[in-house]
């Protein structure tokens, strides 16, 4: 008797997915039947980087063209690729590009058979080092300093390296808490990334999402855990996106005698300054970061929304194009950083994912 | 709170001393209902057993993958070698519900029998509501309490225990600079095993045979040696079934876990420093949504272990108590 409603419960749960499945893949065609303007909707997944900046372009973009609906999931950047390359999204939102041997012709099931991906940087937003220690309102690290801290090599805020940068600042003789992500996180990539180009020496493990087992530290989840973590603990110090740690004071990085702080100008910057990797399509602007770029803040994250090159109908394509049209426009780029706080592309930058955009078919 | 009646005064009546010579009519009723609701009784039995073999089927299912995929494999497209990744994450689920079991089941135990034997009936029957609401508490708002108060609070003892008791291996270490260490993940994992742990005990505690309790004191037992005496002994299996509620609960625990322990991937016996073992349960919840391909297989699979010693654990509490049937005072 028990076994009957929960067979049923079973069988209406895989009704409603498969359902669901259908109404995800035909949304597009069911858009095309009716003018685009009316009930087309967009499916994007991706990056949690980007939520915040997502939810202000959907609402900008829907406000704009009534009755299309986009429907962004920020369930992180690895469920963003595999289900755009399942065909389950229209577009991912990525916190790296797809890797060489992730492209290629027909290996995307929302997209045509003989299309591959593009990969369009439209997020940059720059990671703090934030720090809390008692009587210290500001603080300069050299990139090998700041490694050595995060590695665990520095271990008490009076150390020599530190002082050597702070002339006139009254460390503290306590224990540094480095605070660093629990989950996996593009800032966490990103941010170890930075730390093995400027001090390869000191930080010799390669930039991953996971934060190295061997290195240890404080963890904590997600960046209102770091944030929170460093804010409550004393002598601390942690990374996070900028944009949501502006209470906390943030480290200024010298780089080769300049000092840098993580502002919207000297993020962009890096964009500008770093060559696209080589042998993708013309079209294709993934980036090969170059951190060491003159007065560029290095520790950027950047995120990408990762689109077919051709869509199997030119509804969901010019769908796409519109609303990736808007988030690399001026205006698009300038709501973003109102309402996340990311660094606002360069105008030359937009012009080139303009260019990208134009292109999908 | 009034005492229920105990086994032994219940009289032997019903079954047998029934209306006997009945109506037809009513007797074939009454078989259909006991028929319908032997029906329903059975099949909630049933779906118990058939949800618990469709988890440990996802499991199983969803974790071969990453059981299988050859140590290479999992080193490029997943976390790490299996076994070496998963065994940090197990000794710290088991060591965490340790350390809460430690400090919660003594509490347990004696407000348990303060509001069974030492409280007025005035003072014993809010305080049991009050344990019980205390089970309501999102976990949620346990690790916001665990990781913005009581870490803050507790760090200057931690860093003082660190200082003066470090010679004991526990204490040893360098001290945690924000409090968030394992102790005080298990300190909140105390406090959410401490409704279902109590209100068992009580439970149980209330069920000891009045006789036994009067028949004590008749002898001269203080009230203590008639707990001695009397009730532990007769409660021996009960507190152990209580115990074993609270340590799924604390085995199991993953919001509260994730957010207050500063979480790592090292087996160590430390509880005031930075790098504690994480739980396997926070694990897949920090990972999860970040993962993808053959790292959500192996999560699962982690998943898999976690399952694995929680019957373990099950199995040898059913053993302790089997083989102590002998000592209790309910037979």
């Amino acid at each position: 008797m028990r076994i009957t409603p929960f067979a049923s419960s079973l069988v209406a749960l895989a009704a409603a997915v498969s359902l669901a499945g259908c109404a995800a893949n035909e949304a597009a065609p069911a858009g095309s039947a009716a003018a685009t303007s009316s009930g087309a909707t967009l499916t994007g997944k991706g990056s949690s980087a980007m939520k915040a900046a997502q939810e202000k372009w959907v609402a900008d973009f829907q406000t704009a063209n009534s009755g299309v609906t986009v429907n962004y999931s920020p369930e992180g950047s690895g469920a963003g690729r595999s289900a755009f390359i399942a065909g389950a999204a229209q577009f991912a939102g990525s916190d790296r590009a797809l890797k060489d041997e992730e492209m290629g012709a027909g290996k995307f099931a929302g997209c045509a058979a003989d299309s591959s991906a593009l990969n369009l940087p439209v997020y940059v937003s720059p990671i703090a080092i934030i720090f809390n220690i008692e009587g210290v309102d500001s603080l300069t690290l050299d990139p090998a300093t700041a490694a050595g801290i995060f590695a665990g090599k520095i271990t008490t805020w009076n150390d020599p390296a530190i002082a050597k940068t702070n002339p006139g600042v009254t460390l503290p003789d306590g224990n540094i808490t480095a605070v660093h992500r629990a989950d996996d996180s593009g800032t966490t990539s990103n941010f170890t990334d930075t730390l093995n180009a400027l001090a390869p020496t000191v930080w010799t493990e390669a930039a991953s999402d996971a934060w190295p087992a061997a290195i240890g530290g404080e963890a904590a989840t997600g960046t209102s855990g770091v944030v929170g973590a460093v804010t409550n603990g004393t002598n601390t110090i942690g990374y996070a996106d900028a944009s949501q740690a502006a209470k906390l004071g943030h480290v200024t990085l010298l780089v080769d005698g300049k000092k840098l702080t993580p502002t919207a100008d000297a993020a962009s910057k890096i964009v500008d300054a770093s060559p696209l990797v080589k042998g993708r399509a013309t079209n294709d602007l993934a980036l090969k970061l170059d951190r060491t770029s003159e007065g560029a803040y290095p520790a950027v994250l950047v995120s990408y929304v990762i689109v077919c090159e051709t869509y199997q109908d030119s509804a969901t394509a010019k769908l796409v194009k519109d609303y990736v049209g808007y988030i690399a426009s001026s205006a698009g780029q300038q709501s973003a950083a109102t309402a996340a706080g990311s660094a606002p592309l360069s105008s030359a930058f937009q012009a080139k994912v303009k260019a990208a955009v134009d292109s999908i078919k | 709170m009034t005492r229920p009646v105990t086994h032994e005064t219940v009289t032997e009546s019903g079954d047998q001393g029934g209306p006997g010579v009945q109506a037809t009519a009513a007797d074939d009723k009454r078989r259909v209902g006991d028929s319908v609701f032997r029906l329903l009784a059975t099949g909630s039995g049933l779906t118990i057993l058939v949800i618990l073999a469709l988890v440990a089927a996802f499991l199983v299912i969803q974790g071969s993958p990453a059981l299988l995929a050859p140590a290479e494999t999992l080193k490029t497209q997943g976390y790490g070698e299996f076994a070496a990744w998963v065994a940090p994450f197990a000794f710290g689920t088991v060591w965490a519900a340790i350390l809460a079991l430690a400090m919660a089941v003594p509490v347990a135990i004696g407000i348990a029998l303060f509001i069974s034997h030492y409280a007025p009936r005035a003072i014993a029957q809010p305080l049991g509501y009050v344990i019980d609401l205390l089970a309501a508490v999102p976990s949620v708002v346990f690790g916001l309490w665990g990781t913005s108060v009581l870490a803050v609070a507790t760090q200057p003892l931690y860093l003082w225990l660190n200082t003066h008791l470090s010679w004991i291996p526990f204490f040893g270490g360098q001290a945690s600079g924000t409090g968030r260490t394992i102790l005080t993940a298990a300190v909140v994992l105390a406090v959410m095993v401490l409704p279902i742990t109590t209100s068992m005990c009580r439970e149980v505690f209330l069920q000891a045979p009045r006789l036994h309790e009067e028949a004590a004191l008749a002898l001269g037992a203080t009230r203590w040696e008639m707990i001695r005496m009397a009730v532990l002994p007769f409660a021996r299996p009960g507190i152990v079934a209580a115990v074993m509620l609270g340590l799924g609960r604390a085995l199991g625990e993953t919001m509260a876990v994730a957010m207050v322990m500063s979480g790592g991937r090292n087996i160590t016996f430390q509880v005031l420093t930075s790098n504690n073992p994480n739980t396997i349960a926070a694990t897949i919840a920090q990972n999860f949504p970040e993962a993808f391909g053959l790292k959500t297989n192996q999560l699962v699979a982690a998943g898999l272990i976690l399952f694995l010693i929680t019957l373990v654990v099950n199995m040898l509490a059913r053993w302790i108590v089997a083989r102590r049937a002998e000592y209790s005072g309910a037979n």
